[in-house]
């Protein structure tokens, strides 16, 4: 339902918006429990362990927090580079 | 009977939680309730001067917990209402003095004679506000739009479920439209998307509030306050009432009018 009336009517810059997105991170660390260092070495153990059974596509993996109420979800999107071509040959 | 214990909360300190059980307190018991509020900030009694009872105190919590004195005659009758009493905290000791099933025994004594116990949680999340929470049936958190608030408001939900005190309903407090309108302060939507919890009210920043709170007259008394109406919306709806938000329908129902009227070209 929406129309360029409410676009325009509920822009919304400024430092609220500042606001919403700096607490959105500092929300799912603080329930996780985990610093931003941590997640990022977490991020790479992950890659790192898949990698010892499959090929990956190391450039397309995709690992991000998501808020689904209030759980955090780790979400990961690890593409797999088919083994099809090494067979054949 | 059997009374509803409900824990005013917040994490933060200075967002508003004694001002909201006192408004709360008095407008229960204007809607003939049988309400007593219990000042959980032991050390830092102060629920007795934002009702205007601090004159009438002798005995305290610490006293009743400790057997000098019967349960009754620690709490202060709110002669403004038919059935309001305040249980005063001790102000000589700390929060040590107090433990989870204290709170949870005490409640239990009173629960047969109330409608309802409200119980002012200090600031924080040690001692005090597991006391605080012990005994509640439904807990509601006060926070403000701004960000240490709406951060310390997430902690202490977090901890109020892992306590199976949850889910917290959210009060939003001292709302400034103006500076939502200008995109300078989160907005109710925002602050519910990141707390991802139900919200029981809104209220607006107000002057009456802190006119009142110096004369120990609690703002819902000033039935002419924005802020005294809100906090009278929140006392219905914890019992049970459906009342639709203030602040969220004065916008939308602007905006509505006018998207529709430019959409359909005048109406």
């Amino acid at each position: 339902m929406s129309s360029w009336v409410d676009k325009l009517t509920s822009r919304k810059p400024k430092s609220a918006e500042a606001a919403k997105e700096r607490l959105k991170l500092v929300l799912i660390h603080d329930r996780m429990d985990i610093t931003q260092v941590e997640l990022e070495s977490m991020k790479n153990e992950i890659i790192e362990v898949i990698s010892r059974y499959v090929v990956i596509d190391q450039d397309a993996v995709r690992i991000s927090m998501n808020q689904d109420g209030r759980e955090n979800r780790l979400v990961a999107d690890i593409p797999i580079r088919s083994k099809s071509h090494s067979r054949t040959r | 009977m059997s009374a509803s214990v409900s824990t005013i909360t917040s994490g933060k300190g200075g967002v508003g939680k004694t001002t909201t059980t006192a408004n709360l307190a008095v407008a229960l018991a204007g809607m003939g309730k049988k309400v007593v509020c219990i000042d959980g900030d032991i050390g830092l009694r102060n629920l007795d001067v934002v009702l205007g009872l601090e004159n009438r105190i002798v005995y305290d919590l610490v006293d009743v917990i400790e057997g000098r004195c019967r349960l009754r005659q620690a709490m202060i009758r709110d002669k403004r209402m038919p059935e309001l009493y305040l249980i005063p905290a001790a102000q000589t000791r700390d929060k040590s003095a107090v433990s989870p099933s204290d709170m949870v025994r005490l409640c239990d004594e009173l629960r047969e004679e109330m409608d309802w116990i409200l119980i002012d949680s200090p600031a924080g999340i040690e001692r005090g506000f597991r006391n605080a929470i012990a005994a509640a049936d439904s807990v509601l958190v006060v926070t403000n739009p701004e960000v240490s608030a709406v951060r310390d408001a997430d902690r202490i939900i977090g901890l109020i479920e892992a306590e199976e005190k949850g889910p917290a309903k959210i009060i939003l407090n001292r709302v400034n439209q103006n500076l939502v309108k200008r995109g300078d302060m989160l907005d109710v939507p925002d602050v519910l998307e990141l707390l991802a919890v139900e919200l029981i009210g809104i209220v607006p920043e107000d002057e009456a509030v802190t006119v009142s709170t110096n004369r120990g007259q609690p703002v819902v008394l000033d039935s002419h306050s924005k802020a005294g109406i809100a906090f009278s919306n929140i006392a219905r709806r914890m019992n049970g009432e459906d009342v639709p938000f203030v602040n969220m329908d004065d916008k939308s129902g602007l905006f509505d009018r006018l998207s529709r009227m430019l959409r359909t070209g005048g109406d």
